[in-house]
């Protein structure tokens, strides 16, 4: 067997776990899984890439920086796609969320996100039309780094902010004062507003970094596959699947779950066939819920 | 007469929809359950009635030109069945796990009706289903007015059964469960065997009306079935208030009207080529519709009476700190 499917495995896990996090932290926080998650993804690709053009027309044509396809508009572009994500996340939850989450039943607030994931992603397709974009048309050479397996320079890159924003989360949600704010919210919710904790401080704040590492997952999938209007959707299963599999609430265990099903997809599409891809999120799924539904680093439910 | 028969055919439509939708109301409605693949049980339905009423096809399996009504018996045993076994993989734990799951239900149905070429036919679909009163397609009014009669004669039946099966002493369990599970469960009831029924009856009901819509249109193809007619069923049931069937009925006319008419109104308005990006407005707008019900009047049209409004999790909290 090709090893290949280990570096292809790492970047689809590293987009389904960067993803994964939003929606561990929004269900662990926020009690309840976010379907319009994904459509951060794509409304985050989207803004990076208007933010590019924008750019573009500014300055002029712009080199690459040396081994890379892109030069310094995609960094500042992705950072303020991020932010725009975030504010998109915060916005739904002003208007839309918060509300719902104030008369009291956490299933409809599930129906809400259901109502608002397809009304933004329709709402990408009316203004981008429904044809794939890209970034950059430019193709990069891959190189072989041992183990028959071969690598583009984009990718490495890909791997290491990665690797840097997630341990960032962890840092942030384990060594701050806002960090355990988070997670004292999200172990006993009552007990953390008699305690004083600003529970609309870390609402925002989960929104946050739930749409900004949406958007850089987005950005992710947009470089190295393509970008869509339905390209965010098509995730939510892996994302849902890989925070179950982690453990609701535990930030490790969503980027850990979503780097297994990664591997396990790209495992799967050499032996079985590109097309049921998507069913080996559901088989995954199905099996932690029938052994062991708290997951690998879940604690029980409270 | 040409419109006569298009409102034949629109009612026709309307009505299937409202099986679809009376199925959700009795998973959501009246029991609480949120099922997010909806498609995937209307999807399975239609497949499963196909297969067992086509002559026979050499490029894939079967084709077992059983009569027509065996076809429906089918796809209601095997929607059934595909939601009891997810109901029971997932009743247990939170509702929200029984939302992802219907989630990825409806994904990997949508895989097997595009991918499984030997089962379903793949992306082309599967052709020559055959239709009740087929031999009136030469006078399409008479052929229309036929399935009419045919649709709303199931449709009714399948209310009045609802109706019963609400007033019913399974009935009562299952509000009962929804309003307050501890006391249900304190009176020796088991909830997740009863959720396990409703979700069961609910899926065998989707999958007749998916067998309907497809002996209906005599054609089916996986882009029947995407996560949009989910959505759709959803805005109907809201609309016409959950827990009501005679809202669910006339939410999905309703619904389907609007959507209908705006399908019409968009063609009318704008340039071919535009169409898809118009397309796409119209459920942005459903979309807006949903979240505004929601907010402003959640309990829709012929809502059940208002429920206590508390927090599932918090009623689930609350022993433990008192207790403690």
């Amino acid at each position: 067997m090709n090893l290949q499917f280990v570096a292809d495995g790492l970047l689809a896990g590293s987009m389904i776990g960067l993803g994964a996090i939003g929606v561990t932290l929004t269900y662990s926080i926020l009690r309840f899984s976010n379907f319009a998650h994904g459509d951060f993804m794509a409304w985050g690709a989207y803004a990076t890439l208007a933010v590019v053009g924008a750019i573009g027309a500014m300055f002029g044509k712009i080199a690459p920086i040396a081994p890379l396809s892109f030069g310094w508009p995609l960094i500042v572009a992705l950072i303020i796609g991020m932010a725009a994500t975030g504010l998109l996340a915060l916005a739904l939850d002003m208007v839309l969320f918060a509300r719902l989450r104030a008369k009291g039943q956490a299933i409809i607030v599930v129906m809400a996100s259901f109502g608002a994931s397809m009304a933004l992603r329709s709402l990408l397709e009316f203004i981008f039309t429904s044809r794939p974009t890209y970034f950059s048309r430019a193709i990069q050479i891959a190189m072989p780094i041992g183990f028959g397996i071969r690598i583009t320079p984009d990718q490495i890159a890909l791997l290491l902010l990665t690797a840097v924003l997630v341990l960032g989360v962890h840092l942030l949600m384990t060594r701050t004062q806002t960090g355990r704010s988070m997670q004292a919210l999200s172990q006993n919710a009552a007990l953390a507003r008699i305690v004083g904790i600003d529970v609309a401080k870390v609402v925002r704040v989960t929104w946050i970094i739930g749409g900004g590492l949406a958007c850089v997952a987005g950005v992710m999938i947009g470089m190295l596959i393509q970008i869509r209007p339905f390209m965010g959707f098509e995730m939510l299963l892996p994302m849902f699947a890989a925070a179950i599999l982690g453990g609701i609430g535990s930030v490790p265990g969503a980027v850990l779950g979503g780097l297994i099903i990664g591997l396990a997809e790209a495992g799967a599409v050499q032996l079985i066939g590109a097309e049921w891809r998507a069913a080996i999120s559901f088989i995954i799924l199905m099996a932690v819920l029938f052994v062991r539904p708290i997951g690998l680093f879940g604690v029980g439910e409270r | 007469m040409d419109l006569l028969g298009y409102g034949a055919f629109f009612l026709t439509t309307a009505l299937i929809f409202s099986l679809v939708t009376l199925g959700l109301n009795l998973q959501w409605g009246l029991t609480g359950l949120f099922n997010v693949g909806v498609a995937g049980f209307v999807a399975i339905g239609a497949y499963t009635s196909a297969l067992l009423t086509t002559p026979d096809d050499a490029a894939r399996l079967g084709g077992f030109d059983l009569p027509i009504l065996v076809g429906w018996l089918g796809a209601m045993l095997v929607g059934g069945v595909a939601a009891a076994i997810t109901g029971i993989a997932t009743l247990r734990l939170r509702s929200d796990y029984l939302a992802i799951t219907t989630f990825g239900v409806a994904v990997v149905v949508q895989l097997v009706a595009l991918n499984a070429q030997t089962l379903t036919g793949g992306p082309f679909g599967i052709g020559f289903i055959p239709r009740p009163f087929g031999g009136l397609a030469e006078t399409p009014l008479l052929f229309n007015l036929s399935n009419l009669a045919v649709v709303s004669v199931v449709t009714l039946i399948v209310y009045l059964a609802l109706e019963h099966l609400s007033r019913s002493p399974w009935g009562r369990v299952l509000k009962a469960l929804r309003e307050d599970e501890r006391a249900a469960i304190s009176l020796g009831k088991s909830a997740r065997f009863y959720r396990v029924q409703a979700f069961a009856v609910g899926g065998a009901i989707m999958g007749l009306a998916g067998a309907l819509q497809a002996h209906f249109t005599g054609f089916i193809a996986p882009d029947n079935y995407l996560p949009a007619l989910t959505f759709q069923v959803w805005v109907m049931l809201i609309v016409g208030g959950s827990g009501s069937n005679i809202g669910a009925v006339i939410g999905s006319i309703l619904v389907w009207a609007i959507w209908a008419g705006s399908g019409a109104l968009t063609s009318m308005l704008f340039s071919p080529e535009q169409q898809a990006r118009a397309a796409s407005l119209q459920i942005v707008a459903i979309g807006v519709m949903l979240c505004v019900i929601l907010l402003v009047r959640p309990n829709g049209l012929f809502g059940d009476r208002p429920r206590r409004p508390r927090f599932g999790k918090r009623a689930r909290v609350a022993p433990s700190e008192s207790g403690s």
